[in-house]
Order: C-alpha cells, then sequence, then structure tokens
C-alpha cells in the first residue's frame, strides 16, 4: 500500500480547497471498498479526503415534500435501521441490508456504494426503480442528475474533478405503489451479486399498472434501466403472464459478461428471473399500500 | 449415541471445559502472528505473476539500497540440497523441490510461486521494495488441468521429470508431466463384470480446493549469533518445521528450534514449511534481528496447498441381488506444480466400505502450473470417494434398492481384504451404516417439490505415527502433562481427560502445555487424525509409568511391600486389606521425602491404529430457477472408537461436513487460459458461511478400537469424504440431473437446466 | 508522510498513538497497541476475524483506517470480559465447545455481543444472519450459533446490565 496524506475536512467549503492543489485525491466514505482498493493497489491517491466529519453528508433528512435525502457518507446500517426509511422506502431497505455482512454495512455508505461505480452495486437498481436523482458539488456549486446517468462504465462515472456527491434524494413514493430489490448470489451473504433487479410498480384505481420501472444490475458495464420492460408493464392488468414478458425483455437487454462470478447465460437467465420475482414483490408491496 | 458396551468412566465421555479455553474466548491466546519480539523487522515474498516462466534474471539491487531494506534472499540463498524424501506424517516431500518451491530456482511453475523475499523494518516499506526487484521472465505456455498435462504433447513443467512407479523406479522413457502411475489390482474384473447385471461407468472432474484456515501462514524467526536459529510459527508439527528447515538450510536439527504458537487451523495445509526458512535467512542476513512474516489472504491461496483438481472414471457392476461384482477405475490427480498429491490414498479409500474381491485401480500422480498440493483432511478421499458413492447411487437406482441397505449388503469388516492387500482389523462401516438407517433423519420422509436426499460413505486411515509425553507431579497433587502436538481443535481437552482417567485423578487437575522442540522428545504432527489416538496411547503409557512408581511411594509411606499394592482409583491400597490406602494427593504431597519428584514418560510409535468410516445423509431444495440449493437437513453418522470429550468428537464431525458441503457446492479454484488465479481471496473462493448451513446432527457411533486402552480411533478426517457424493445423490434425487462435476455451483445447475454450455 | 496523532478510546481506556494514514485501525491495534486478541484473516473485510465495537458497531478493523479513531471509542476483544469474569458469551463458548482453533472466535464473540447489545433475544436465524459476516472454518458453525442463543438466555435471565 503506498503512502497518502490524509485529511478529515468538517465542511464542504474547508473540502474544496483539498481537491485544487494538483494532488490525486479519492474520497473515503465507510472505506470498505477504497480501503482494500488502495491496499491492493487498484486505486492510487496522494490525498484521501474523509467525509464522514463533514456534518451534511452523515444526515438522513425528510423534507417536507416527502422526499428522502441521504448524505453520502451515511452507512448502509443507518439507512435501514431508519424507521421512516423502512415504512416507506422497503426497496430502499431491500438493497442497503444486503451490501456485505453487518461489519460492512455498519461502515459502507450508499455515496460510496454508487461512487465505486460497480455494475454489481446493490444500492443502485433499487435506487434507479425509485427515481433517485444525486447531488454533486464542486467549488463552482451543485448539480444534480438521474441516479441511471451518473455512470460510464465499471469504475466510471460523471463526476468532474475536483467534484463529489453530497447526497442522494429519492421522491416519496405514490399512492397505490411498491418497489422490491432482489439479487442472486450463491451463498446466502457476503457474494457479490452475480445479477440484482429491482422494480417498482404503480397502480392505478382499477389495479392496472399505471406506471413502471425495471432496473438491473451486474449484466452490463453500467447498472441499466430497461425502459422497455416500464413500456411494456404500463397500462396492462399485473399478472404472471405479462411479469414473464417483462422477464423476456430484461433478458433481452442485458449484456453481461462471463467472469469469476457468472456466465453469460446464467446472468442472462437471472436477469429474468430476478426481474420476475422483483416485479411480484413490487406488486404485493404497491396491493399492500392500496 | 450407538455404544457398544462401555466400562464406567470417570472422565471420558464428559465435556469438561478445555484447558486452554479461557486464553482463547478473550483473546490472550498468542497465535503465530501475535509474536512481538523487541527489534522485529518484517519480511515480505514477491511472487510471480505468471503461471509458467524461465527466469531469466533478478535484479535485487536497487531494493538492497532502499533505506529500511535490511535483507533481501533469492533461491541463491538457499543452500543446495539434493533430492531426498522428508516423511511429513499425512505427505512426504521431496527437499529438493521443497527448496524450488520455497523459492523459484530457474523456473517459475504458478502464479504466485515464490521469487524473492525482503526485510525491511516496516510491512509497508518491505512491499515497496518488492516493487523494486527487476524480474525478466520468458513467459512459456502453461498447463492447468490434469488431463491436458497427461497428454504426450503438453507443456513440461520440467524436461527431466520421467514417470515413475510407486517405488520411486523411473519406469518411463519420455518426458513427462506423470510423475507417478501405479495400479492396484485384484481377482479378475472382467469376468466379474461379465457376471454383473447392472454396470454404471461415469467421468467425473474435481477443481482444486483449499483448505481454507482463517489463520494465513506466518513465521518469526531469528538466526542467533550462535548459529543456532529460533522459530515461532503456526504449525501442526514443530518437528516437522524443524525438520525440513533443517534440512533446507543445512543445519543439524539441533541448531534448529522451533517454538509453536497457537495454530488458526490447519487441516493438513500447515505441515509443510513456506515462510520459516525464508525467515531464517533474511534474519541471518539482516544481522540477527528478528525477522516476522505473515501471508495475505491472496498468498495462501495463490502458493500455499490445495488439495487437487481430479479427473477420474469409475465403472462398476453389481448382480441382480445387489451384490457389488467389480469395480475399475481410473484416478488422475493434479499434484500441483510438484510432485506427490494423494492419488494412492485416494484409490485405497474409495473402495474401503465396501466388500469387492475384484478391481483395478490406476492412479496417476500429474504436474501441471498450479500451487504444490498439500494434505486436505482425509487427503484423496473425497474426491474419489465422491465418484464412487455417485455410481453406487446410480447402481442402486438400477437395482431398485434402497442405498444404504446396498452399503449394508455389501459392507466391509474385520477381515474384509483392503485396495493394499491387507485385511480390516475391526472396523465400524456397518454400525454406522445401520445407525444411519435408523436415525429419526433417514425415517423421516422428504417431501415437497425440488426437494432430495442423498447418502454416502467414506473412509480414511487415521495414522499412528511417533509421539512422547513426559508427566510431572506437583506437591498439590495435579500433574503437569507435557506434549508436543501443537492444539488444533481441543487436543489438550482430550489428551488430559485421558491422562485423568488413566491416573484416576479430576480432569481439573491436568494441566496441558505444548513444548517447543528443545523441550521434549519427537512428536510427529497433529494431523492424520492422530493426536488424541497416539499421543492418548503414549499419555496412557506416561501414566503406567506414574502408576508404578506411585506405587513403589506408597510402600515406602504404607511401610508394605509393593506387591501387596495396587493402583486403584486415584490411590494406592493394599490387596490383602484395601482399608490401607492412600490416595493420589497425599502420595504427591509427601513425593519429596519418598524419592524426590515423581515424573513419567513415555515415546512411542503408535500401532494399532483404528480406522474410521462415517455415513451421512443430506437433504436438499433446488430452487430449479436460480440453481441454489439450501441444505434443509444434515446428519453424519461416525466411528469413533471412544469419544474422549463428545462435544469435540461432535465438532470434527460437522466441521469436516461443513468443508465438504463447501466443496460440494461452491469451492473451486478458478483460473484464466494464462494461469492466473482468478479468486484468491475470501469473497470468491465461497467457503460456507453460518447461514449457509443447517444446525448438522451428529450421531457418534463406538465400535471401540481394540489397539488403544479407552478404545480410541481418529475421528478428525473422515467426515469430510461423504459429503460430496451425498449432495449430488440429494441434488439428482431432487431434480433429475446427475452432476458429476463439482462444484454443482448455482451456475452449473443454470447451465444444466437451461441448456447451455459457457456463453 | 506525517504520522497523525490519533487520539481514542480503547476498552474505556483514552489512548492516544502515532500512525501512518495507510495503517489500518487493525494494524495499529495489533502490532502498535499490542491488541493482538483481534485477529487478521484475510486484511480485505471478507472474513470478520478482525471485529471490534466502534462507536457501537462492529466493524471490520481491517477496513477502517486508524486515522479515523481519532475521537471514536472502540472495544476489542479484550474489552469483553469486566472485572475478572468472563461474559456470558465467553463462558458460554467454552460450554458449548463452541470453538477448534479459536481464530476466528475473538471476532465472533465481539460480533455476537454487538448483537447482544442491539437485540438481547434474538432467534436461530437472526444469529446465522449476524454472523455470516464472521467466517469459521473448523466448527460448521452449530456450535457456536448455540453457543450464542445460550448466552442470549442467560443474560436475559441475569439481567446483567448492559455494557
Amino acid at each position: 500500500m503506498r503512502a497518502f496524506d490524509y485529511a478529515a475536512p468538517r465542511s464542504l467549503d474547508e473540502t474544496f480547497p483539498l481537491l485544487a492543489d494538483g494532488r490525486r485525491v479519492r474520497f473515503l466514505a465507510g472505506g470498505t471498498d477504497i480501503i482494500v482498493q488502495l491496499r491492493e493497489g487498484r486505486a492510487e491517491c496522494d490525498l484521501l479526503v474523509d467525509l464522514k466529519r463533514i456534518p451534511e453528508l452523515r444526515r438522513i433528512e425528510i423534507r417536507p415534500d416527502g422526499t428522502l435525502a441521504i448524505g453520502a457518507a451515511v452507512p448502509c446500517a443507518e439507512v435501514y435501521e431508519h424507521p421512516e426509511v423502512r415504512r416507506r422506502w422497503p426497496a430502499l431497505v431491500d438493497a442497503a441490508s444486503l451490501i456485505g455482512g453487518i461489519q460492512i454495512q455498519s461502515r459502507a455508505s450508499l455515496g460510496g456504494n454508487i461512487c465505486n461505480a460497480s455494475p454489481a452495486a446493490d444500492s443502485v437498481p433499487a435506487l434507479i426503480v425509485l427515481g433517485a436523482r444525486l447531488v454533486l458539488a464542486s467549488a463552482r456549486g451543485e448539480r444534480e442528475l438521474p441516479i441511471e446517468g451518473f455512470f460510464r462504465g465499471p469504475g466510471q462515472t460523471v463526476l468532474q474533478p475536483g467534484e463529489l456527491l453530497v447526497r442522494i434524494e429519492v421522491p416519496p413514493l405514490p399512492p397505490c405503489s411498491g418497489a422490491r430489490f432482489l439479487r442472486f448470489i450463491p451463498r446466502n451473504e457476503m457474494d457479490i451479486a452475480v445479477a440484482n433487479a429491482a422494480a417498482f410498480l404503480r397502480l392505478d384505481d382499477d389495479g392496472r399498472i399505471a406506471q413502471a420501472r425495471v432496473a438491473l444490475g451486474a449484466v452490463a458495464p453500467t447498472p441499466l434501466l430497461v425502459a422497455e420492460a416500464g413500456e411494456l408493464l404500463a397500462g396492462q392488468q399485473p399478472n404472471d403472464e405479462l411479469f414473464a414478458r417483462a422477464g423476456e425483455l430484461a433478458a433481452a437487454a442485458a449484456r453481461p459478461i462471463t467472469d469469476v462470478r457468472g456466465s453469460v447465460l446464467q446472468r442472462r437467465h437471472l436477469a429474468r428471473v430476478l426481474t420476475v420475482r422483483a416485479l411480484r414483490g413490487a406488486l404485493a408491496r404497491a396491493q399492500e399500500g392500496s | 449415541m450407538t455404544t457398544i458396551e462401555r466400562p464406567r468412566y470417570q472422565v471420558i465421555g464428559t465435556r469438561p471445559i478445555r484447558p486452554d479455553g479461557v486464553e482463547k474466548v478473550t483473546g490472550r491466546a498468542l497465535y503465530g502472528a501475535d509474536v512481538r519480539l523487541p527489534g522485529t523487522i518484517y519480511g515480505r515474498v514477491l511472487r510471480s505473476p505468471h503461471a509458467h516462466a524461465r527466469i531469466l534474471r533478478i535484479d535485487t539491487s536497487a531494493a538492497e539500497r532502499m533505506p529500511g531494506v535490511l535483507a533481501v534472499v533469492t533461491h541463491r540463498d538457499l543452500p543446495a540440497v539434493a533430492d531426498g524424501i522428508q516423511n511429513l506424517g499425512e505427505t512426504a516431500v521431496n527437499v529438493r523441490e521443497l527448496a524450488a518451491n520455497l523459492l523459484a530456482d530457474d523456473k517459475v511453475l504458478y502464479h504466485g510461486h515464490a521469487v524473492a523475499a525482503v526485510a525491511a523494518v516496516s510491512p509497508h516499506l518491505a512491499e515497496e521494495a518488492l516493487g523494486a526487484i527487476t524480474v525478466e521472465y520468458e513467459v512459456l505456455p502453461p498447463v492447468l488441468d490434469v488431463r491436458e498435462a497427461m497428454r504426450e504433447d503438453a507443456p513440461l513443467l520440467d524436461e527431466s521429470r520421467r514417470t515413475k512407479n510407486i517405488a520411486g523406479q523411473v519406469v518411463g522413457e519420455r518426458p513427462s508431466n506423470i510423475a507417478m502411475h501405479h495400479r492396484f489390482e485384484a481377482g479378475d474384473v472382467e469376468a466379474a463384470f461379465a457376471k454383473a447385471s447392472v454396470v454404471i461407468e461415469r467421468e467425473f472432474r474435481t477443481k482444486m480446493v483449499h483448505q481454507g484456515y482463517i489463520e494465513p501462514q506466518n513465521a518469526t524467526a531469528v538466526w542467533n549469533q550462535d548459529g543456532t536459529v529460533t522459530i515461532w510459527t503456526s504449525t501442526q508439527g514443530a518437528f516437522a518445521v524443524r525438520g525440513q528447515v533443517a534440512e533446507l538450510l543445512r543445519l543439524p536439527v539441533s541448531k534448529v528450534r522451533v517454538v509453536p504458537m497457537e495454530i488458526g487451523g490447519g487441516f493438513g495445509g500447515k505441515i509443510p514449511v513456506y515462510l520459516e526458512p525464508l525467515a531464517a535467512l533474511l534474519s541471518r542476513k539482516a544481522g540477527g534481528r528478528p525477522v516476522k512474516m505473515t501471508m495475505s489472504r491472496t498468498e495462501v491461496f495463490q502458493a500455499t496447498g490445495p488439495t487437487s483438481g481430479t479427473w477420474i472414471r469409475v465403472k462398476a457392476g453389481a448382480d441382480a441381488e445387489g451384490r457389488l461384482l467389480a469395480v475399475e477405475a481410473e484416478l488422475c490427480y493434479e499434484a500441483g506444480a510438484f510432485p506427490g498429491s494423494s492419488v494412492n490414498a485416494g484409490a485405497m479409500c474409495m473402495l474401503a466400505p465396501y466388500d469387492v474381491e475384484n478391481f483395478r485401480i490406476d492412479t496417476y500422480d500429474v504436474v501441471v502450473n498450479k500451487p504444490k498440493t498439500a494434505a486436505y483432511r482425509a487427503p484423496g478421499a473425497p474426491a474419489a470417494a465422491f465418484a464412487m458413492e455417485s455410481v453406487v447411487d446410480e447402481l442402486c437406482r438400477a437395482l431398485k434398492m434402497d442405498p444404504l441397505a446396498f452399503r449394508l449388503k455389501n459392507s466391509s469388516r474385520e477381515g474384509t481384504r483392503q485396495v493394499s492387500g491387507v485385511p480390516f482389523p475391526r472396523i465400524g462401516h456397518e454400525e454406522c451404516v445401520r445407525a444411519a438407517m435408523e436415525s429419526d433423519h433417514y425415517r423421516s420422509p422428504i417431501e415437497g417439490p425440488n426437494r432430495g436426499r442423498g447418502v454416502a460413505s467414506g473412509f480414511w486411515f487415521n495414522g499412528g505415527m511417533q509421539s512422547t509425553v513426559l508427566v510431572a507431579v506437583n506437591p498439590d497433587g495435579t500433574v503437569n502433562l507435557i506434549e508436543g502436538n501443537t492444539d488444533i481443535g481441543g487436543t489438550r481437552a482430550s489428551l488430559a481427560m485421558q491422562l485423568a482417567e488413566a491416573l484416576g485423578i479430576p480432569y481439573e487437575d491436568v494441566k496441558p502445555f505444548v513444548a517447543d522442540t528443545d523441550s521434549i522428545g519427537h512428536n510427529d504432527v497433529t494431523g492424520g487424525s492422530r493426536t488424541t489416538f497416539a499421543t492418548g496411547l503414549a499419555v496412557y503409557e506416561a501414566a503406567m509409568d506414574i502408576r508404578r512408581q506411585m506405587v513403589a511411594r506408597a510402600a515406602r509411606i504404607l511401610n508394605l511391600p509393593e506387591e501387596d499394592l495396587e493402583y486403584v482409583d486415584g490411590g494406592v491400597q493394599s490387596k490383602s486389606d484395601p482399608s490401607k490406602r492412600i490416595g493420589f494427593k497425599e502420595i504427591a504431597r509427601q513425593q519429596a521425602r519418598t524419592g524426590g519428584p515423581i515424573t513419567g514418560k513415555a515415546s512411542l510409535v503408535a500401532r494399532g491404529v483404528g480406522p474410521a468410516f462415517s455415513t451421512q445423509i443430506v437433504d436438499v431444495e433446488v430452487d430449479p430457477e436460480t440453481g441454489k440449493v439450501t441444505i434443509l437437513r444434515y446428519t453424519v453418522v461416525q466411528d469413533a472408537g471412544r469419544a474422549i470429550h463428545p462435544s469435540y468428537v461432535e465438532g470434527q464431525m460437522q466441521g469436516g461436513v461443513a468443508q465438504g458441503i463447501g466443496w460440494a457446492l461452491h469451492e473451486e479454484y478458478c483460473y484464466d487460459e494464462q494461469g492466473h488465479l482468478l479468486n484468491a481471496n475470501f469473497l470468491d473462493y465461497r467457503i460456507p458461511t453460518a447461514l449457509d448451513l443447517p444446525p448438522i446432527e451428529t450421531v457418534i457411533v463406538e465400535v471401540p478400537n481394540p489397539a488403544h486402552p479407552f478404545g480410541v480411533r481418529g475421528v478428525g478426517e473422515v467426515s469430510i469424504v461423504p459429503p460430496l457424493a451425498a449432495i449430488a445423490n440429494a441434488i439428482y434425487d431432487a431434480i433429475g440431473v446427475r452432476f458429476t462435476d463439482l462444484p454443482i455451483s448455482p451456475r452449473r445447475i443454470v447451465e444444466a437446466l437451461y441448456g447451455g454450455k459457457e456463453g | 508522510m506525517a504520522k497523525v496523532h490519533v487520539r481514542t478510546e480503547i476498552n474505556g481506556e483514552p489512548v492516544e498513538f502515532l500512525a501512518e494514514p495507510r495503517q489500518s485501525l487493525l494494524e495499529v491495534l495489533r502490532e502498535e497497541l499490542g491488541l493482538t486478541g483481534t485477529k487478521e484473516g484475510c486484511n480485505n473485510g471478507n472474513c470478520g476475524a478482525c471485529s471490534v465495537i466502534f462507536d457501537g458497531r462492529v466493524v471490520n478493523a481491517c477496513c477502517v483506517l486508524a486515522v479515523e479513531a481519532e475521537g471514536a471509542r472502540i472495544v476489542t476483544i479484550e474489552g469483553i470480559a469486566r472485572d475478572g469474569e468472563l461474559h456470558p458469551l465467553q463462558q458460554a463458548f467454552l460450554e458449548e465447545a463452541a470453538l477448534q482453533c479459536g481464530i476466528c472466535t475473538p471476532g465472533i464473540i465481539v460480533a455476537a455481543k454487538a448483537l447482544l447489545d442491539r437485540e438481547p433475544n434474538p432467534d436461530e436465524l437472526r444469529v446465522r444472519h449476524w454472523l455470516a459476516g464472521n467466517l469459521c472454518r473448523c466448527t460448521g458453525y452449530d456450535k457456536i450459533v448455540r453457543a450464542v442463543l445460550a448466552a442470549a438466555e442467560r443474560l436475559q435471565a441475569q439481567e446483567v446490565p448492559q455494557r
């Protein structure tokens, strides 16, 4: 592990000057990815900036309009233990409670999971179907974008030099809607997703699907929003046959690779299976809420 | 517990707290990596990025010039050693090859093969120094698979290698990666197959898997100014380390002292040396500074002993009545970069549950560009049993015969000739099968879609070998038990219990202590399931030594002739008048005035090893959509001979099963085509977590070993043998697909069910 | 790179040390502070052998930098037994024979304590789920799970004050 400097600024205003002096900077939130990457030589930096002392990055806030704002350095355990998050955004709990074991969840943040930009990141498909937006900040100010626009490839994001993710904003779920996140791993814990999937469904008064979103992970260079599946589902009466067709579209949208964690065939197959299961789960939650 | 008439024991069969327990639950127990000596510097190893390459040049000069770097070593710093076999207990090593494994000579033979080592004032600096070493390689094509390596046109790991027979004589004319070929044969196989009404023939493949102990290899060494070397390490065999280090460094064994620290798991993998000689060499070059080395988890996977990947063909035939008539098999085992797989053990174990007169088994020990294999719990047996017990399952299905009834009908027993030709002593396979048939598990139905049940049996020889113990009686009536077997899983307790039983004193009065190699006579490894049996025998003999002395002391105190005295229930009493009696504690208290300290000892080569059998039942559920296999219920039946501490016997049974489940479902070494190990971490090398296993039910069968005073058989290994086949058989029962390749991972199941090959 | 002065609390005692930013909490606990009860099994967050309680949550000390410990309250295995008495978890591990080699034991006891501090009455599945980040290669977990459940029962019966 190469040597580096460490800074733990107390505010964003203290942070930005650190990013402007030409040193290679990496950010530290939970550290469960970056520390291992630095140790194994898969990442290098001159300065590691610890974001956990910046209060606004450590807050979970529910705004008057019902939007959930999660600071980028909030650990997963705080997300899934939050009573309002548990009540209103169970799909986020699905995801946050699956990232690593208890020890990892005590540290790892959603922000880190997102910025690490693994195609298999468990938080991302759930956030995509929930319509989450990311707020990025730099010395020039803030900008925001939908989460599905954040990724450029494995480990690659739209973050500019001097810019960091400060929070994740999740809109409230509309009435009669539900979302579910699922992943497949070989063991029952501690693995990276072979494939994962999230689904969101909003039902109209007749129980038809008014709106649907399906997202996949670990089956393409970036997490995927499968727009065709959402289009297929919208306006339809939910049933197994419809979900099976949505699953086929998800499998068709997948562009998986074979690696040590799974094969093309397995991943494409799982994209279908998990999509169907996630849709069923989302439907059950939507019906519960209606 | 199924027990054959058990004598009334006071201590044996109880479940006391282990003597080293408090230290281990409070974090005070010192394992190898916990050694902290003043002035310690840190060693790290540079490893090959290639699976097969010629080393053209190594330039260490830049590293040597770095401030804070105190020593650098390469193969040139190792003394030249000649071919010579050193017996390590469960396995043997050729010392020249061990040296070449320690630090590559002219060629690197696997990804992660050690090339150089450095010592520096901090571990981070040592790691930086590795980056300053330049190695020029001429990359060669690797050969990674046992069948590929056996082809005549395969890349050769060693152009001078010729195939040898089991006795070590060269039989091959051409250079070959086949290091050894042997044939075990008896009866008339062809004639027997001709009489069979059912014949099943299948090919099986298993991947390299790792022991997966949680504690990485470690060593701290000091090369003292008087020319002696002291090594602190986590090892299964302090004397095995001493012997290997002495051979490799060309020192007399008396110059090497090995202090065995607590050990964080071994399963056979902590018998060969990897770091100890390097730490010693670095210490010498660094002027005698203590050098501490610990492996990273990646290094553990890349460079320490996995067990063989295998290709096995089995053909077995039975008559219409379910009598097993003949077995023909070919076993091809990957030895790794240097010869010495456990293929012959596999051949000798696979048929052990059966009384079968006609067999022919060809064994091949094959080198490939992967790490040198080491012993792993019942080495060689699980893969062979996977093949044999899967074929037996198919025979039973073809015969419509209950698989346990088949095993009972064909069971080996006392007098049955083993594959080696040697008849079995008293063994307990029939008793295990019966206990399995009578278990609640087997008598409960398995119901529901995609659920199935499988069974399998397994065998392991167990080990005897050499042991020494010393026993010293303290004036307060307690005894010190000094032994030389490191305690991996409760042997301090099992030895102390045998001593307490033999002396008739409370267990709490025995204080076991694991000594270093300067402090006790030779002890072979804690391995081969031998310690409770073999060192237990030594404990018993030492107790008898103490008892004789106690009788002599009592004679003085009681003023009675020794002939009239006998040792009974923790005291000495008159045969003619049992009211004349003196207790152990009182004799102990008076020892200074009755002749001085009372100490007993025993050294022996343990004879009369009691082999072990296990029969296991597993219920699984397969998710046909995802390929995930859930273990619903698991029962392990095992003949322990006599369970000294039943909790630790159960623990061995459960632990072996857990490893077997991992092997069956998830564990495998994954390589790319260039021979890079892709999953050298606990994330992608998936050993079972607490959430992956059910409670593992245990049934201890006790068929006492007649050659041990308490009936002990080894219990550490056999439980890993049946799970591979039991699970494969259960999966077949659940979904009707016969898997012959391990692991039966979700990926393999999905690909089998949904028609694909790798995309 | 300059060493950083860190003030923290370990097992109830104030501790100060100097650390390079690249040193993990695990490395500093073991090599600098002599608290070798916290074990290294993988050094990348996959085995749980280095579990410590950090500001009330169980974490892998290998995935925390020592400099992050500034102002934190840390409990290691050395701080689980108090006043010369074993914690009921430690006692249960002994009685249930829940360890073989013992290398994973400190991490598992620390993780289990973090569980019982939060949830005094977990069921078997909850215990297995909580401990999934703590690998054990010896036991098959059966006796470990029993020991945690036994300790939970004992703690509740004794109503031992939370600490």
